[in-house]
């Protein structure tokens, strides 16, 4: 009874009720420049959603988000397969991507700043290399979870090696993946803002930028809770899309 | 014993392995020699460890010999790929059902992979699926149906493609007796009705007797230290003389498990 979904959604719904109210509590008893109230915030959220233009800098910064994972994601599946393959790729290119997982956000802004021209070919760059690491090692995980007993009993019919791919390899990794997008959505949601700051002259990053330079906090919360709300939706989808592909699991294993 | 158009012919095979410390090698299965006809049905009985599965291997093309020749249908099982695409049928101790497909599509896996058309795939599969009597399971996935019923379904895809030959290694072993009473005389029944001819692995004494027409009882390194023949005609006694022996035998294999 405790943990049905509805009371789940009304737990975490209540928590963040919380979270409203301390702040508007705060509100009342400081400087509203610092916690501006409740109920501006809220409006200002809802300008930004009902205002093409505005609102266009969120989908912009959306598709900057997906362009960059999408990207990851691809190149992180070909790296995972050629490593997969030959125990000499994996010794050349581990240790190169555990590097790249070391760097700092803000340095690969610094680098793509110096090495390249173009906002959006620099903002694409930061995405990809800030994700490609944690991509590539889950890709990889998950192909290396396959059963060996399916991929014989798949073997003792002699496929194709596309057969193979589609019917055992692409099935086997797709919890990986799911989980991978999931992770790494998260992330590329705080890359990309800070890639914005640079450079950038539409997004969140952008507008949160100006919201700084205008001292106004009331549009900084709008518009990160604009990018919060994205990260919602997206996450959503990806557990949809979750529940249909991994229907087969029994529920226990779908984690209630 | 040397029959005529042999379906599976080993000849002076063997097999060494790489030990996992990397210092020298193991022979798994040596100089081993034998003929199976078609139709026939053989049980490979011994101890855990006395290479029946690397055998079992090589038949199926999952492994090369180190030596010798091994033959299925006069070709080499595993250099000749795709020759035996559909021609050999396998049922693994446990039932290696995907997880993500359910029952049909599970049976349906070796037709697709044979390219073959997708509605009369379908039909095999049902076909199949009632015949080992899981109607109206089509469509469950495999942690919903009982160890027996997924085993069912494990055999119905090794059948569905319709191979000329089944390897299966203890296949029932995971099974409790009754169930996996009921499944070997089922699957005695369609190797017979279908005329194939199978490769029955097994360490029950009782299981290789009352599969197989000839049983075969391995030592380590594999090789055959034992080979018996029955029919529907052997009398209780010989079977009995014969069970005996057979028991005699394993345990003077001191080298396995």
């Amino acid at each position: 009874m405790m943990n049905t979904r509805p009371m789940r959604v009304l737990q975490a719904t209540a928590g963040l009720i919380l979270l409203a109210v301390v702040w508007q509590i705060l509100s009342m008893t400081l400087q509203p420049f610092l916690f501006p109230p409740v109920p501006e915030i809220f409006k200002r959220t809802f300008e930004i959603l009902f205002t093409g233009e505005l609102l266009m800098d969120v989908l912009i910064t959306g598709a900057r988000i997906f362009g960059g994972l999408l990207g990851a994601f691809l190149l992180g599946c070909m790296l995972a397969l050629v490593i997969a393959r030959s125990r000499l790729v994996e010794n050349f290119l581990t240790p190169v991507l555990t590097f790249f997982q070391g760097i700092p956000a803000l340095s690969w802004v610094v680098f793509a700043i110096i090495w390249f021209h173009g906002t959006e070919f620099r903002i694409l760059f930061i995405m990809v290399m800030t994700t490609l690491p944690a991509f590539t090692f889950q890709i990889l995980d998950a192909i290396r979870s396959m059963s060996k007993d399916l991929f014989e009993m798949t073997m003792s019919f002699r496929p194709s090696r596309w057969t193979l791919f589609r019917f055992l390899i692409v099935p086997t990794i797709v919890p990986g993946i799911l989980t991978a997008w999931k992770v790494n959505l998260g992330n590329a949601a705080r890359v990309v803002v800070v890639a914005e700051l640079v450079g950038a002259t539409g997004g969140v990053g952008y507008q949160l930028l100006r919201q700084q330079q205008l001292f106004d906090m009331a549009g900084a919360m709008a518009w990160t809770l604009q990018l919060v709300l994205f990260v919602l939706v997206v996450q959503q989808t990806i557990n949809a899309i979750e529940r249909w592909a991994l229907r087969y699991r029994p529920v226990s294993e779908r984690a209630m | 014993m040397s029959a005529t158009n042999p379906v599976i012919r080993f000849t002076d095979v063997s097999k060494t392995f790489r030990r996992a410390d990397g210092k020298g090698e193991f022979i798994a299965v040596d100089r081993l020699s034998f003929e199976i006809a078609k139709g026939e049905i053989v049980a490979v009985l011994g101890k855990t460890g006395c290479g029946k599965s690397t055998m079992f291997n090589i038949v199926a093309g999952l492994l090369d010999p180190s030596s010798g020749e091994a033959r299925v249908v006069g070709h080499d099982p595993f250099r000749e790929f795709d020759f035996f695409r559909g021609k050999i049928g396998i049922v693994f101790q446990n039932d290696r059902l995907m997880p993500w497909r359910s029952a049909l599509d599970n049976v349906m896996l070796g037709l697709q992979i044979l390219n073959k058309d997708p509605k009369q795939a379908e039909d095999t599969a049902r076909r199949w699926l009632e015949r080992l009597g899981l109607s109206g399971h089509e469509h469950d996935y495999p942690h919903a149906l009982s160890g027996g019923m997924r085993q069912r379904v494990s055999i119905a895809r090794a059948f569905a493609v319709d191979p000329e030959i089944l390897l299966c290694d203890e296949p029932f072993s995971a099974l409790d007796e009754m169930t996996a009473r009921d499944l070997r005389a089922e699957f005695v029944r369609l190797v017979r009705q279908n005329n194939k001819t199978a490769v029955f692995i097994t360490h029950q004494i009782g299981e290789a007797m009352d599969i197989g027409d000839r049983v075969l009882v391995f030592h380590r390194p594999a090789r055959i230290a034992y080979e018996g023949r029955l029919n529907a005609d052997t009398s209780e006694a010989a079977r009995a003389g014969m069970r005996e022996e057979v028991m005699r035998v394993l345990a003077l294999d001191r080298t396995a498990e």
